[in-house]
Formats: structure tokens, C-alpha cells, sequence
């Protein structure tokens, strides 16, 4: 659970490019600052490098409250806009539960259990109701 | 009725780090008084959400954590406290969608809904107090039976 | 000190009684230790019941002493409270009712009083009788002491066993790879919500999957928060990744539903647990077809 204790980390979040698709370990304790350097540093890359997706895998991460919550959703729509999906993927039990109770569903993200599922969704054509718990809501 | 065990920690609230602190020193303190997972959890978003509002409203305050019991049961209260401009409008602060300083307006109402107990205090001009506790459900002296 | 009667007056009745359960520990311990109380609860040597026996004595002395015989808070009992809520804990869980627990206490008193009446026989009938209240309203404290904390232990035992109840009442069952459902039977409370919640979005994470039926044919009744923790479920299932349906709901709780007018939303529902699982194989890509023709293998 804590056995590894995040520590605040400063500077950029890493972003890997596996073909058409960026992807982002989200790990320990963001900063807000860190968090949004990476929502900066998304558009530029998408806008560069005609990428079709990104993954943001979040596994890693213990707490997500309304500040992180609204940088996930401004970077989905931001990657919309920019004719890419983003999907989050593995999103913790108890996380979840919290961000549900905060009353932050995220109704405009795609999720996926991990980083392959979200891979595999994002290999997909862009149609809607893929089989498998990738949804997208429509508020 | 509770018995406070004293203030255990003080820590302040300048920056975007200080949050961070404040998330790992509630995230340890529940731990070790015996929070499970989501519980602390809850407790740690909570705590990011006031300290943050704290930053942001109120210009940078500080937050006090202290192990309380009440008919032996252990729990964990925050207090977070600005001396900043205050809250002119309590109830609409608390409704959801009210926000002030960018977010989604989930501060103050959504912070209330993952803690036991929530109580503000604040007028204009005199800065915000608020203070919330929560408790370890398991019961909390649990023994094997010999 | 409220120790204001000295020198030649015989000291207060409290202060008698204190000199008296000083005097006769011992007695008073070998008379208890044949007391059902003691004598089923300190089974491995009578020595240890006299022990104990002595121990409950000298906090009454305390009390006596610091002339609190009525107040169940005084500090001579902390040193006791703990071993009495041993002994009354001992005796709920070999299964006596609270008013016997009660009547086993009751009957540690005359073997006292009788001890104390035959000390004071010189005394005046006065004394005596004063002697003997102290006595009285002393052991009637004890009493009370001893059901506080035996009624706490109660509790506990109770959170214990609800508790485990609630571990026991949430099976998780793996239906298929990617599948797994939580079948609902009984009352929902917050409580148990929460905990299903949790075991199921846990066994999301566990077995990878990407569907989560919720099964509440077993469910009494569905009122508004119910259905507000199915919708939290739901919404937490999909931030995870997973998909969440809602299986089971019978006729007449539909009929609630539409009644109180909850708005189920985005919750995915199906009538029967069959109807999920075929939904969630339809949507993994697998498709379900009749082996033999219809009609058929059926006579």
C-alpha cells in the first residue's frame, strides 16, 4: 500500500511516445505546478507530432482530488479538440470511490483498467461503444 | 463527548509543496491510527481540498492535526485556518458548483462529504476556520479471543 | 484529604468499612472464589480466583477510603476495571443474559455483609446499621462498575460479529474471464454498501475485469439511497475502466422505482442475472448460440 512512500517529485512528467500514442506515468504525489506543466507540454506535443491517442496511467497514484481531477478532464477535452483521444487507465479502488464521492465522475474521459486495455481501445477505430468497460458518457 | 489528545502537528500552508506535506502527513497519521484504505483516502483528499482552498482563498494559512477519542474510538482531526478574506456567503459556499477561484467547485461541499464531521467557521474579513474530523470504523479495540 | 473526623471519633462509616476490607481481604477473597463469578471464570486454581478476589477488595478499600462509595467513577476502580470486564465478558459469552451477569454479581454481597455484621458485633446497633449501608451502596457501585464494562465489551463483541457478517454476506463470483458479479441478498444499509462497493471494485482491480454485474434480486426493497449507492458503484466502476450492470430488479421494485420517482440515469439494468451475463459475453465479443436446433433434445 504505502510501503514505498511517495515522495513530492519537481520538474517535468516524462511523456513516452510509442507510435501514435503518448504515454504518462502519473506516479506518488503530484505538484500542482508538475500537473500543470504536463497539461502545457500535451497540447505542444499533440499539436507537433500528429499523435492519435494518449494514455495517462495513474496506478501510480494514491490520491486524485479536484485540482488533478479537473487537469485529467482539461486534458482530454484539450486532446479532443486537437483530434486525439485520452484515455486514463488504472485508476485505483479506493481513488475511484473518493472522486465519486467528491461528486467528480469525469462524465467527458475515457477510462480503461490498465495501460494495455487502454492501448487496445485506443487501436480501435474511433466508433462508439467499443466492446469492454471503455465507455464514453455523454452528460 | 471527545477528549483531545492534543495538537500533534502544525503545518503551514505557502505553497503548492506545502500541500503535498500536508497530503503526506494525513496520509501517515490515518495510517497509523488505523484508517483503511479508503478512509484514508477520503481523509487525504479532504485534507488536499482545504489546504488548497486555504492557499488560494486565503492566502496561505495553516493546518493542525490532533488524535481525538470518543467512546473509544480513535480519530483524526483537521483544522485548516487563513486569515484571509473569508467567506461572505457560507451556504452557497458549501453548495456544489460554487466556486470562486477556479475548479470545479468542489472544495468546501465535496470536502464535507468524505469526512465524519465538518464545521466552518468564517465572516468577512476575519478569515476561515474549518475544522473536520473522522473516525476509525472497525471498532477500534478489536481483541482475539484467549 | 476529606479526612476532617480524626482523633477520638471513630472515623466515618466509609472509613469502618475500609478498615474492615483491609482487615478481611483475605476471608472475603476465599468466600467469593466459591461464587459462581469467580469460580467459573478462574478455572485453572481456586488460588486465582482468591487472587483476583483480594484485588477486587483492596479497590474497594480505595474507593471507601477516598469516601466515594456511590460515585462508579472513582479512582479506586480503575485498577479493577479492566479484570471486571474480563469476568462480565467471560460470563455474556458463556451464554448468560445480561440480568444474570447482574444476579451473579448480586450474590458477591452477603457473603461481605455477614463478615461485616459479625465484626461489629460490639459496636451499637447504630453503627452498625450505618456500617452496613456504606457496605450496601459500596457493592451496589461495584455492580455497577462491572455491568459498564461488561455492556462495552457487549458492544464490541456485537461490532465484532457485524462486522464478519459483513465480510461473510458479499461473495464475489468470477462468471467468465473478464466477468465477475456480487450477488445482493438482504437489506442494504450505508454500511453495507460501502462494503460491497468496496469488495467489488477490489475484485475489478484482482481479476481484470471489465464487466461487474451487481446482482439485487435478493434485495428487499430499493429506495433512494439504495439506488444512489448502486449509481455511486456504477460511477466508480467506470472510472476504473470497468462496466457496471445492474441485474435482478423483480417487478415490484421497478414499480418502486418509477413510484419515487429515481432517476437510475446511466445504470445499465437488466431483468436477470442471465440477461447480464449474456449482455457483458455479447459485449466481450463472444456470441451464445443453441448447440441443437430449437425444438429439438426435448421430448
Amino acid at each position: 500500500m504505502s510501503e514505498d512512500f511517495s515522495r513530492p517529485v519537481a520538474g517535468h512528467v516524462p511523456v513516452l511516445r510509442l507510435g501514435d500514442v503518448l504515454l504518462v506515468t502519473l506516479q506518488g504525489d503530484l505538484h500542482d505546478s508538475m500537473a500543470f506543466q504536463l497539461q502545457q507540454d500535451l497540447s505542444e506535443t499533440i499539436a507537433r507530432s500528429r499523435v492519435t491517442g494518449v494514455v495517462i496511467d495513474i496506478s501510480g497514484v494514491e490520491i486524485v482530488d479536484s485540482f488533478l481531477g479537473r487537469v485529467l478532464a482539461e486534458i482530454a477535452a484539450q486532446t479532443e479538440l486537437l483530434a486525439a483521444r485520452t484515455v486514463v487507465a488504472g485508476m485505483r479502488p479506493a481513488v475511484a470511490i473518493t472522486l465519486v464521492e467528491l461528486g467528480l465522475t469525469l462524465p467527458g474521459v475515457r477510462t480503461a483498467l490498465t495501460t494495455e486495455a487502454a492501448l487496445e481501445l485506443l487501436a480501435q477505430p474511433v466508433v462508439l461503444g467499443h466492446p469492454g468497460g471503455v465507455r464514453e458518457e455523454r452528460p | 463527548m471527545h477528549t483531545g489528545a492534543g495538537v500533534e502537528a502544525r503545518l503551514p500552508i505557502r505553497s503548492d509543496m506545502d500541500l503535498v506535506w500536508v497530503r503526506q502527513h494525513v496520509r501517515q497519521a490515518a495510517a497509523k491510527l488505523g484508517f483503511g484504505l479508503v478512509d484514508q483516502t477520503k481523509l487525504v483528499t479532504a485534507a488536499s481540498e482545504l489546504a488548497r482552498n486555504a492557499l488560494v482563498h486565503g492566502g496561505g494559512g495553516m493546518m493542525e492535526a490532533s488524535h481525538v477519542t470518543a467512546e473509544g474510538t480513535d480519530g483524526l482531526r483537521l483544522t485548516f485556518s487563513d486569515s484571509g478574506p473569508g467567506i461572505p456567503d457560507l451556504d452557497r459556499a458549501l453548495s456544489d458548483g460554487y466556486t470562486s477561484g477556479g475548479g470545479l467547485g468542489m472544495g468546501l461541499g465535496g470536502a464535507r462529504r468524505l469526512v465524519h464531521e465538518f464545521a466552518v467557521d468564517s465572516a468577512p474579513g476575519s478569515g476561515t476556520t474549518v475544522r473536520v474530523t473522522s473516525w476509525v470504523s472497525r471498532p477500534s479495540r478489536l481483541r482475539e479471543d484467549v | 484529604m476529606p479526612q476532617h473526623e480524626t482523633g477520638g471519633t471513630p472515623g466515618t462509616p466509609a472509613h469502618t468499612v475500609r478498615d474492615f476490607l483491609l482487615r478481611r481481604s483475605e476471608q472475603i477473597a476465599q468466600r467469593w472464589a466459591d461464587e459462581p463469578l469467580f469460580r467459573s471464570v478462574f478455572t485453572v486454581s481456586r488460588e486465582e480466583a482468591v487472587e483476583a478476589g483480594k484485588a477486587v477488595v483492596e479497590a474497594l478499600a480505595q474507593v471507601a477510603d477516598s469516601q466515594r462509595v456511590e460515585d462508579p467513577d472513582a479512582a479506586g476502580f480503575t485498577g479493577v476495571r479492566e479484570q471486571l470486564a474480563r469476568m462480565g465478558a467471560a460470563r455474556s459469552r458463556a451464554g448468560l443474559s445480561t440480568t444474570q451477569v447482574a444476579s451473579e454479581l448480586a450474590a458477591l454481597r452477603p457473603p461481605v455483609e455477614n463478615l461485616l455484621i459479625a465484626d461489629l458485633e460490639e459496636e451499637t446497633p447504630e453503627r452498625q446499621r450505618e456500617c452496613a449501608t456504606a457496605l450496601n451502596v459500596l457493592m451496589g457501585t461495584l455492580r455497577l462498575v462491572a455491568m459498564q464494562t461488561a455492556l462495552s465489551e457487549g458492544q464490541e463483541l456485537i461490532d465484532r460479529q457485524r462486522l464478519q457478517l459483513l465480510e461473510v454476506a458479499t461473495p464475489v463470483i468470477k462468471l467468465w474471464d473478464g466477468i465477475v458479479a456480487v450477488p445482493l441478498i438482504g437489506t442494504l444499509d450505508s454500511a453495507r454498501s460501502q462494503v460491497v462497493m468496496e469488495t467489488l471494485l477490489n475484485a475489478v482491480v484482482d481479476q481484470h475485469a471489465r464487466f461487474a454485474i451487481l446482482d439485487i434480486t435478493g434485495v428487499p426493497t430499493v429506495d433512494s439511497l439504495v439506488a444512489q449507492h448502486l449509481m455511486k458503484t456504477v460511477a466508480a466502476a467506470r472510472l476504473m475502466g470497468a462496466e457496471c450492470v445492474v441485474s435482478g430488479i423483480r417487478p415490484a421494485i421497478a414499480q418502486t422505482i418509477v413510484h419515487l420517482g429515481l432517476d437510475l440515469g446511466t445504470v445499465k439494468t437488466r431483468a436477470s442475472l442471465a440477461d447480464a451475463l449474456g449482455y457483458c459475453l455479447h459485449e466481450l465479443g463472444a456470441n451464445i448460440v443453441n448447440a441443437a436446433p430449437a425444438g429439438a433434445g426435448r421430448r
